[in-house]
Order: C-alpha cells, then structure tokens, then sequence
C-alpha cells in the first residue's frame, strides 16, 4: 500500500507495515520537547500520575528549552524556570537549555533544530502548537497538552490518529520580493482558519525544494494556523547537510510513496503571488500588502519562531540599509545564534547591527518568545493600547501581543521592514 | 453518564485559546490547586469587550454549567490551561459545532468535561443566561428556556477515554500504565 510521508514516519513509530487516515496508534516518540510555559505543568502530571520517585523514560529523548517568560520580574516566571532546573538536575536530564547560562538558546522552535534535535523520519512532540516547525526536516511533529507530555515523559508512547493529507504543490521561481511567509499566508487564506483541522499538511514543489531550511521552516510553522495537525515537507540534500552540521546521530530518511492517496492537493505558481498580510483577527485573513496601503501603523515587529530568524533579519536588513524607519520598529532575535549573525552576517559591508542601528529601530533584544504571545506586563514589545502593528510572528489573535485595543497585521520581514519605513503597509516592491 | 443541567454561555466562531485564557495567566501551573483555581476566574476573560462576563469580578467560579459555541472553538496554543481553566470556572460539559484540534485533545486527555458535536449551529439556537440540559445518554440538549431538544453527535472513539475521567484512567483501565 502507498504512504504518504506523513504515514511512513508514523508507520514506522507505530511498528507496523502499513496504517492509513483515521487509524489510532500507539507510537513511540523519538524527541519530547517542553518549555517554561507548559514544562512545569507537564512535570506536575508526570510526578502526580507516575510518582515523585519515577524516572522519565529517555532521557536523551526530553528536551527542555526555557523561552517563553525569560526577561521579566514576574515572579511565579521565574519559579517555572526553577522547576525545571530542579527536575533537570532530578532527572540527570542532558539537554536542558538554562536561562543565564552560556547554554541559553532561546525560541524553542529554532533552538531544537540548532541543538541537533530534529532529525528527518523521527517523532517529535512537543508542549507548544508550533511544534509544527520541525516537519520542515522531513520529520513527523505536531504540538501536545500537558497531559499528554506527562504521559510521553513517562512511557514514551502515545495514542494518535493518523491524519489525512493535504499536499500543496508550490512550482516555479520564487520571485526577489517574495518569501517564505506571504507562501504560507496565501495558503491559510485560501484553505481558512480551520481548514486543514485535523490533516498533515504537505508542502512539495519546485519551489518549496528552492527555499532554504529556515524559510522552510516558516512554511511548516504556521501549519496549526490552518488547524493542521502537522506540516511536512520530504527531506533533501539541503535538509541533510543542516542536519548533519547539528548532530552525529543517525537517521532514516523517509518519503511520500509514488501515488500515495491524498485527500486534495491544491497546485501554486509563486510567481504570481504577492507580498500579503493578515488582518486582525484570523490568519486567514489575507489582503495583498499593495491594497491595504492606507493602513496606518504604530509599530513594526520582527521576531518569533516564524519571523526571528537569521534568513528573516537578512532580508529585514537588505530592505532597510541606507533607510530610515518612520515608526517604533523592534527587533527581538529567535535565539542567541540568530543574534550572533546580526553581528557577523554583512549587507553591503556593514553587519545587520549597525544596519537596523542606522535606520532607527530601537534596540535588538534578547532572543526570547518576547512580544509574540505578549506575556507578562513587563514583556519587550508588549502592546499596552490600541497599537496598530505589522508583526513577522504567526498569530494576530484579539490581545496576542498584549492589548485587546491593539491590532495585528502579519506580514513577511520584507513587507514588514518596507511597512516600518512607509509608517503605513507597503509593498517591499516600492522599496527593494 | 450523568445528566448535566445548568446556565448556558454562549460564544460563536473561532474562539482561540488567547480569547479562553490570555498569555498573561501562563505563569500559573494547572497541577497547583491554588493555581487551577486562579485559572478558572481568568476563563475566557480574553473574550471582546462588551461580552457578557463569563466569570463575574471577583467570584471563584462562573455561573455556567454549559458552554456553547460555533465552529472551530479552541484554535490556536496548545496550552492544556485552556480547558482546564473552563472546567475550573464551574464548565462541565461543552457543545459546539467543531473543534481546534489540540483542544479538543487536551479536554479529553485531562477529563475537565465533556466536549459534544452537534451537527446544528446551536449557538444561534441558545443565548448566554438560558437554562440548559444535556443527557449523554440520550445524545441530546435541550435549551430548556426555549423549550427545544437538539440532537448531539455521538462522542465516538474518545467516548472511553472521556467516560474514564482522561487519559491516566484510560490507560490504567486499559492496562497500559501501572
């Protein structure tokens, strides 16, 4: 029987020769990740259901990657980051990422791969619905509850349903303004805020192939925008030679079977998308960057899991050098390697420091989810009124980046970055 | 399983988990009763201002038995604090046209309540303060202020995990786990 690549990675968990849509299995896990936010819960229903005496069952296989409240006097934050110190220290866990320590990463999502956690045809879960992200390197990966987490931490197991598939085939040359984000926002556009509920999204084309692992990686995030249970692209060269800097554990690729049956498969020709954004209060709601000219903003961010990492502040400096920006424009690195890069990394000879310094953003932050899920009061980038904001994160829920007044416009960095220096949505085509 | 009867709370359309429970709370952990409960008296106090108050300022609970709501209720996070800070606001049974997925799981692996389908868009059918009854075993809801019995779809394959109290129970029972 043909697979999918999503069925083969579960088939293969599951330790059977074939399964298809709507089978339920037991599947062994091969990474569980956890963060500050959902981690101290996760290690209360491990300790309450298994015992305080109980050991969690690889430990190779937990991953614990603080991110979430990092910067911040909250004080019940801080107490989280000790719990986890504390089970770490318990359990002799090896891949704890501590805050203040030189072993700090930062957003969970690029922070796994960095670490050498993801690896093609493996199953990760993990206490965050943008576990979705990893699927860009051919793995199986879909976000959990906390109940659940507990459940993995102790046994290694869960029962899932195989998902149905729906494959989008984006062909063609991507065109120099487009990225990665106005691909994914087209996508959910068209499909709607729940319209791959339950379903593997599967990204596949010419031009998928051309993108790089971290623009990749923006495609898969934003699977759970459109209710996706998990987003999936088939490994490749670029996907090996990523992975294969990152860890010296083997792996085994796996890929979608010739005729594989799929529930529909959608079909693009990128040159004839556009710079997008959505507008508040669902993704889904996709408008073309050149028709919303006469959006006023208060406020650019460029940040997140989605929209922080070094391919996305490239493209953000590209866009802004010799430039100014008109509005408030903040600028918080995924992690602390992203960060480095925005010291290393030149455009036109200059480093993308000195780039967004020179165009008047405010000072880059320390890498953490910051302003993204706004957080508590004292989060960097926290909307506190009716801030009208362009922001290169995923969600532009009512109150995401804090305020319930403030609205949200997703957008690529590109479109972002020519929005901060519009003070209004532009099109990165006037201004690239 | 019992029937269920009370207040009913009425919401529509893609409800996302930052409208049930504002990233804020997230500093509090579900498994610290005191934390549970303070959870609870957040519960969807992210909704838009002009909603009625689902949990009243300074009250413990909500004084709603039943949640109803329209398609795709639940998307977004999969912070497990979502349901639980429903179930601990007083919610022991929901309704609604569909779920997000990782909620739907997350209700059903911690057992705060039951989460029904219907196939009707009951949330135009109830409105927030009218008397609700739910009979599991009947398979239907009544909004018993309007005098109208509605048929529910049937919980299917997770019916045993709900009926076990989650997961834990579900897997003890089921000889998975000690």
């Amino acid at each position: 029987m043909s697979m999918t690549i999503t069925e083969k990675i579960l088939a293969r968990a599951a330790s059977k020769k074939c399964l298809g849509p709507g089978d339920n299995v037991w599947v062994e896990v091969d990474i569980l990740l956890t963060h500050d936010v959902c981690g101290p819960g996760t290690i209360g229903v491990f300790q309450r259901e298994f015992g305080r005496q109980a050991r969690v069952w690889n430990r190779e296989g937990v991953v614990i990657i603080p991110d979430h409240y990092i910067f911040t006097a909250d004080q019940k934050a801080h107490r989280n980051v000790d719990t986890l110190r504390e089970f770490v220290k318990e359990q002799k866990l090896p891949h704890y990422y501590d805050v203040g320590t030189p072993d700090y990463k930062g957003v969970c999502h690029v922070a796994l791969p960095e670490g050498g956690h993801v690896r093609p045809g493996e199953v990760i879960l993990g206490t965050d619905s943008h576990t979705c992200t990893h699927g860009a390197f051919g793995a199986f990966a879909t976000g959990i509850g906390n109940t659940d987490a507990g459940f993995v931490m102790g046994t290694g197991k869960l029962l899932l349903k195989v998902p149905k598939t729906l494959r989008f085939r984006l062909e063609g040359e991507m065109p120099s303004y487009l990225m990665a984000k106005d691909l994914i926002l087209k996508v959910i556009g068209d499909i709607g805020f729940d319209g791959a509920s339950y379903c593997a999204m599967e990204f596949c084309g010419s031009a998928i192939r051309s993108l790089s692992m971290e623009e990749r990686m923006t495609i898969c995030n934003m699977a759970i925008e459109a209710g996706g249970k998990n987003g999936v692209i088939e490994p490749d060269e670029k996907t090996f030679e990523y992975v294969r800097s990152r860890t010296n554990k083997p792996f085994e690729p796996v890929y979608s079977d010739a005729g594989a049956g799929v529930e529909t498969e959608r079909v693009y020709d990128v040159s004839q998308i556009e710079p997008c954004v959505a507008e508040p209060h669902v993704p889904s709601n996709h408008a073309l960057a050149r028709e919303r000219r006469s959006v006023k903003l208060d406020r650019a961010y460029i940040g997140s899991c989605t929209g922080g990492k070094l391919t996305d502040f490239l493209a953000a400096a590209r866009l802004l050098k010799g430039k100014r920006v008109t509005i408030p424009t903040f600028l918080v690195p995924a992690t602390v390697e992203v960060a480095e890069g925005l010291s290393r990394e030149l455009v036109n000879g200059k480093s993308l420091v000195e780039v967004f310094a020179e165009a008047g953003c405010e000072d880059i932050a320390p890498p953490s989810c910051a302003a993204c899920l706004g957080g508590p009061a004292d989060t960097f980038g926290r909307t506190k009124g009716s801030e009208v904001v362009i922001s290169t994160t995923n969600r532009n829920f009512l109150g995401r980046m804090g305020s319930k007044q403030s609205r949200i416009y997703l957008a690529s960095p590109y479109t972002a970055a020519a929005s901060a220096v519009a003070g209004h949505i532009a099109d990165p085509r006037d201004y690239l | 399983m019992k029937t269920i009867r009370g207040k009913v709370y009425v919401v529509r359309d893609d409800i996302d988990t930052d409208q049930i429970i504002p990233a804020q709370y997230l500093n509090l952990v579900p498994t610290i009763p005191e934390e549970y409960a303070k959870l609870g008296t957040y519960a969807l106090c992210g909704l838009p201002d002009g909603s009625a108050p689902f949990v009243k300022p300074g009250a413990p609970k909500a004084e709603y038995t039943i949640l109803v709501a329209g398609r795709n209720f639940g998307c977004g996070s999969s912070r497990e604090h979502a349901p639980i800070a429903l179930g601990a606001a007083g919610i022991r049974a929901m309704v609604a046209e569909s779920y997000a997925r990782i909620f739907f799981r997350n209700v059903v692996a911690t057992g705060e309540f039951y989460p029904f389908e219907v196939a009707e868009r009951l949330c135009e059918r109830f409105a927030t303060g009218d008397e609700g009854e739910i009979d599991p075993t009947a398979g239907t809801i009544a909004n018993l202020t309007a005098g109208k019995t509605f048929a529910m779809k049937p919980l299917g394959a997770v019916a045993p995990v709900v009926e076990a109290g989650g997961l834990f129970a579900y897997a003890r029972r089921a000889g998975m786990i000690k």
